[in-house]
């Protein structure tokens, strides 16, 4: 295609300059997380109705979580939202060899929420607390138990498919960044990736005290 | 009464005329202003057809007062269009104390109505001219839409909930009723009609058939039979709560939250009684969930509602054939 | 492509850039991804149209005689289905939206080329699963699918055309978003926001509500397949949900996806007016404000979906006014595009004769939709066929109109040819009297009390709707028509030249068709918008 051979590498044929470039790529991402928050807004929304009926079943529910385990997830997530913080800095000031160990700790950390996750919904099957044909729930809150165990798996259930999503780009990210992908100044795909990880991050930090903390004061 | 060309739905209900005499004013009013963006249109359409290949436009500057004239005024047309159809709606939901309560199921795919001194008809629902009469609706399964044009009225019909809505007839004569909320295969079958009749003639039908016991009766018995009455009793509010003058008035709940008893809420507490329990009270109350039909349910109401308005005796009229404006006042 | 006239040197365009199956599958061209869309929209567009047929021939005589109820259900639930998802959505906004942006903001695409082309995939990736549901039996919820009816009680193929409603919704997503990082980003020097088209500002709006909106209705439709795949009680009252939850959800969407679907019209009827006018819109940045407060009002009265769901009465009065506030910014274009007639140079070209339409069907359609928020009109005239012609009136007689004005505008753009102007305008005739036959009956209609979804009706309707359906074949052949004459031209049509109308935009400075980076000599924009002065001094100069 014509002029194109007249750009910089790295810079796609359609924009003027990295600056024009890499502001595209932010304000995309910035937007792209906006339609993500409206995603998860839907499901908060139908929480806040159905948690507003029922709040003493949704209390007796959040005691059936394992707190320990929640708290632990949370303080790896925050973790690893620090690693990819630091796979940012190490992108802007060019260390290549930075990019992909701070990428993999964050990736590590990431597998660690997972494999937790892993250990929390199995205990669940064990103590059919799954809603559908298998829950099991003594006693007369068991509708308002199930809904909050309805929401427990839809929530935390599309958290963790962004979180693996997010692996799996950050695995490409890295792979990339291993070849000398990128530069100070054109690093966009790290910066996205960065915003996105720390954005599930976010939704973690409201999904925990939510499901896990709200209520349990309550004496049950 | 649909011979010639129908164009305008007929007026049987007080509320018809309301309704029509909003819709007329509106459609007038929107003619004006259709004929007026219509007429402007093709007259600048044509006066100021282009007649050389080179010519332009003669550009203005924008009129700050015109945009505002022209967002002003529509605005305020609107607004009081708004306030004389907010009238109208709520005068549609809230009935008049007089009115007879008459109760409706829907399931797919047809009405069952219950009439208050028992009778019952599938598709079809008589009423007498010149009554107030409110309907306490609820589905069994998805969600249906009662809706009789010549009355201008529409509810939708929910699962899991009541929903009311209230007509008085003013008009001798059979109507349409349409199921308005598609609800599935036979949806358009789901109609039925409303007779209209006038209140000797509404008697004489009701007595020529087995009416069977009325609901508050029925309700009674219900109460009875499915054991409310060994812990919901007259005397004693150790167990549960009393029943009687509970309706209408306001009680505590666990939480410290007020609730005001209403049909939904009796339905609720005794389709899942823990949700919302009266303070003081230990959740003993088993679900009726599944043990119960929604017209049983209704029945039972109708009993609790009835004994709101005698506190101190327990009895309900008894199955008669006494006129709909003598049945227990729902206050 | 050249034996009528005499060849001319032959010119790169992005049309003759490249040949083959290939060039066009993998392209990141936004005006070869809008011809994509185009092909893909008009295959829907069709199997839409012959849907809607059906029904209206069905519905010629009282007692459902021509399908099945079932079929009938499934006829309708496809031709919603597939005219809203498949066609009215990305009809402007991909198409026209897609090849004109760029061009009218001097970009040489959109900000993001693969995304853009990856919408394209998607799309029809969410068309197949519907094709799919259609194929095994089809789905009989209606569009709206309103639970517990679809989650619990329908027997049809519910989760694969949802499942396809929901990926299409992220094709949208990606035009959306594209189109706001590129007119954020992407403008050419000088070019501000005051001095964009009405079109962009149209599609800025548009776009918002893509972003805002689409989400919510995806996270609606998973929670609808959980429901009916898994059984947790989300919408059915048996399961311990609330169906009414899920009406608000999709309205939340749906409501403002009626703006997505008319904005972007009335993005083209600025353009055709001001073209057709040779005059600067009256109120220009009323005109564009109008379409950001459409884009934001519009997520705020979803609840006059529900005056008569069992929401509160104070939940629909207040839904009612805000209702009507979103009427005024659709009444200040009206007025702002009728006052730009006044002492403008009025030609009367087939797009013209579009645009002049369009305000007509769209002034019945608005003032029927404010009828619609009066909440004493509304408890008697919902879900019938009140409802039904309001908005086909919006969305037929408003989005369709628009669309086809825009496409008749940009042809020779989009093309290097011209169409037949004898037959367009016959074809644009055809439309405007056979669909004011099809709908304004319904009106009627929905007022005698028809209910909407009816596969038989008493027989007192019966008149009303013989005309409907009979005014159904006039439209038919109206759409029939550009399908002919807009193919032939593609062949046989003379060559238009860059700007064969006079108008002004930077989308007429290039050549036609246009080449792959859109401008042989990077645009800097020194005028205001629809500087028609300035234009005739050029072409003088």
């Amino acid at each position: 295609m014509q002029g194109e051979s007249s750009h910089a590498f790295g810079l796609a044929h359609h924009f003027d300059s990295f600056d024009q470039q890499r502001e595209a790529s932010y304000l995309g991402m910035w937007v792209f997380l906006v339609t993500e928050i409206m995603f998860f807004g839907g499901l908060f929304t139908a929480y806040v109705v159905y948690r507003s009926g029922q709040g003493a079943a949704f209390a007796i529910g959040s005691h059936e979580l394992d707190i320990v385990l929640g708290s632990i997830n949370t303080a790896v997530l925050i973790g690893s939202s620090l690693t990819m913080a630091l796979a940012v800095w190490a992108a802007q000031t060019g260390r290549r060899k930075a990019i992909v160990a701070f990428i993999l700790a964050t990736i590590l950390l990431g597998g660690l929420f997972l494999g937790i996750k892993v250990v929390e919904y199995s205990a669940k099957f064990e103590h059919h607390l799954v809603p559908g044909p298998n829950f099991h729930w003594q006693g007369p809150e068991a509708p308002g138990v199930e809904m909050f165990f309805n929401l427990y798996f839809l929530m935390t259930g599309l958290h963790a498919a962004h979180m693996v999503i997010g692996i799996g780009i950050l695995l490409v990210v890295a792979i990339l960044a291993w070849r000398g992908s990128f530069s100070p100044e054109n690093h966009n795909l790290v910066e996205g990736i960065g915003l996105y990880w720390h954005f599930v991050d976010i939704v973690w930090i409201f999904l925990f005290p939510l499901l896990y903390l709200l209520g349990r004061n309550i004496q049950v | 009464m649909w011979k010639n060309v129908p164009l305008f739905p007929e007026q049987a209900s007080t509320l018809a005329s309301e309704v029509d005499a909003l819709y007329l004013t509106f459609l007038g009013i929107s003619i004006f202003f259709g004929l007026l963006v219509a007429g402007l249109v093709i007259f600048f359409a044509i006066r100021y057809r282009r007649r050389a290949e080179d010519e332009i436009g003669r550009p203005e500057k924008a009129g700050i007062w015109l945009e505002i004239t022209w967002s002003v005024i529509p605005l305020a047309i609107l607004l009081g269009m708004f306030a004389w159809g907010a009238k109208v709606y709520i005068g549609a939901f809230r009935p008049p104390s007089d009115a007879v309560e008459y109760f409706v199921t829907a399931k797919q795919w047809m009405w069952k109505f219950q009439h208050p001194q028992g009778n019952r008809e599938i598709n079809e629902l008589h009423v007498p001219v010149g009554q107030a009469i409110r309907l306490t609706m609820t589905s069994e399964d998805v969600i249906h839409s009662f809706f009789v044009p010549a009355f201008r009225v529409k509810a939708d019909v929910l699962p899991g909930r009541y929903t009311t809505l209230w007509f008085e007839a003013t008009k001798i004569g059979t109507y349409h009723l349409f199921c308005a909320e598609y609800c599935g295969v036979e949806h358009s079958k789901m109609g039925g009609s409303i007779t209209v009749m006038e209140p000797a003639d509404y008697e004489m039908w009701l007595a020529g058939r087995d009416t069977g016991p009325s609901v508050v009766a029925s309700g009674q018995k219900l109460f009875r039979v499915k054991a409310c009455s060994t812990c919901h009793r007259p005397d004693s509010a150790t167990l549960a709560p009393i029943l009687h003058g509970l309706f209408g008035e306001e009680v505590e709940l666990e939480d410290g939250s007020t609730q005001i008893v209403d049909e939904n809420y009796l339905r609720e507490s005794i389709m899942n009684p823990i949700a919302k329990l009266v303070r003081g009270y230990k959740p003993l109350m088993p679900t009726y969930q599944g043990q119960i039909t929604e017209e049983e349910v209704l029945q039972l109401i109708g009993y609790i509602k009835s004994l709101a308005s005698d506190a101190t005796e327990n009895q309900g009229p008894e199955s008669d054939s006494s006129s709909p404006a003598s049945t227990p006042d729902e206050g | 492509m050249s034996d009528t006239v005499t060849t001319p040197p032959r010119r790169k365009h992005y049309l003759n850039v490249d040949y083959g199956i290939k060039s066009w599958l993998l392209t990141q061209d936004h005006k070869r991804i809008a011809i994509l869309y185009l092909i893909s929209i008009t295959f829907f567009f069709i199997i839409g149209g012959v849907m809607a047929a059906l029904i209206r021939v069905e519905l010629a005589t009282p007692l459902g005689d021509l399908v099945e109820a079932d079929t009938y259900n499934r006829l309708f639930t496809a031709h919603g289905v597939l005219m809203v998802f498949l066609f009215l959505i990305p009809s402007i906004p991909a198409v026209l939206g897609n090849f004109l942006i760029p061009l009218m903001i001097g970009a040489k695409d959109l900000a993001f080329p693969k995304l853009n082309l990856g919408s394209w995939y998607v799309y029809n990736l969410g068309a197949l699963l519907m094709v799919a549901a259609l194929l095994r039996g089809g789905t009989d919820t209606g569009w709206t699918f309103y639970t517990p009816y679809s989650s619990t009680f329908a027997d049809s193929e519910v989760i694969l055309t949802a499942l396809g409603a929901f990926v299409v919704g992220f094709s949208s997503i990606m035009t959306g978003l594209n189109f706001i990082v590129t007119i954020h980003r992407m403008r050419a020097p000088g070019l501000t926001w005051f001095r964009l088209p009405l079109f962009v500002w149209a599609h800025y709006g548009t776009s918002l509500i893509q972003v805002l909106g689409t989400p919510v209705v995806a996270i609606a439709i998973l929670l609808v397949a959980a429901e009916r795949l898994l059984h947790i009680g989300i919408f059915d009252p048996a399961l311990g949900g609330d169906p009414v939850l899920f009406q608000h959800l999709f309205w939340f969407y749906s409501h403002p996806a009626v703006y997505i679907m008319i904005l972007p019209s009335m993005g083209v009827i600025s353009e055709l007016i001001a073209a057709f006018s040779r005059k600067r819109i009256f109120g220009y940045k009323f005109v564009a404000f109008s379409s950001l407060a459409i884009a934001v009002l519009g997520f705020l009265v979803w609840g006059h979906h529900l005056f008569v769901s069992s929401q509160s009465i104070y939940a629909g009065l207040i839904f009612s006014v805000l209702s009507m506030l979103v009427a005024v910014p659709s009444a200040v274009k009206v007025f702002n595009w009728t006052a730009t007639l006044y002492q403008g140079s009025i030609s009367w070209q087939t797009p013209m004769i579009y645009a002049l339409g369009f305000i007509g069907l769209f002034v019945i359609g608005g003032l029927t939709g404010t009828m619609l928020a009066t909440l004493g009109i509304d408890m008697h005239v919902h879900d019938t066929y009140f409802v039904v012609a309001h908005f086909h009136y919006i969305m037929v007689g408003g989005a369709i109109m628009g669309y086809l004005g825009g496409l008749h505008f940009w042809w020779p753009k989009i093309t290097g040819r011209m169409y037949s102007v004898f037959w367009s305008k016959i074809a644009a005739g055809l439309i405007f009297v056979g669909f004011n036959l099809t709908f304004f009956p319904q009106f009627l209609l929905g007022y005698m009390g028809m209910p909407r979804r009816y596969h038989a009706y008493p027989e007192e309707f019966q008149i009303l709707n013989v005309l409907s359906s009979a005014g159904a074949t006039i439209l038919g052949l109206g759409y029939l028509l550009p399908l002919i004459y807009l193919f032939w031209s593609m062949r046989y049509g003379e060559r238009a030249g860059d700007n064969p109308w006079g108008a002004y935009g930077l989308e007429w400075e290039t050549s036609s068709p246009p080449p792959t980076l859109n401008f042989d000599e990077p645009p800097v924009v020194t005028t205001e918008a629809y500087d028609y002065l300035s234009l005739r001094e050029k072409k003088l100069a």
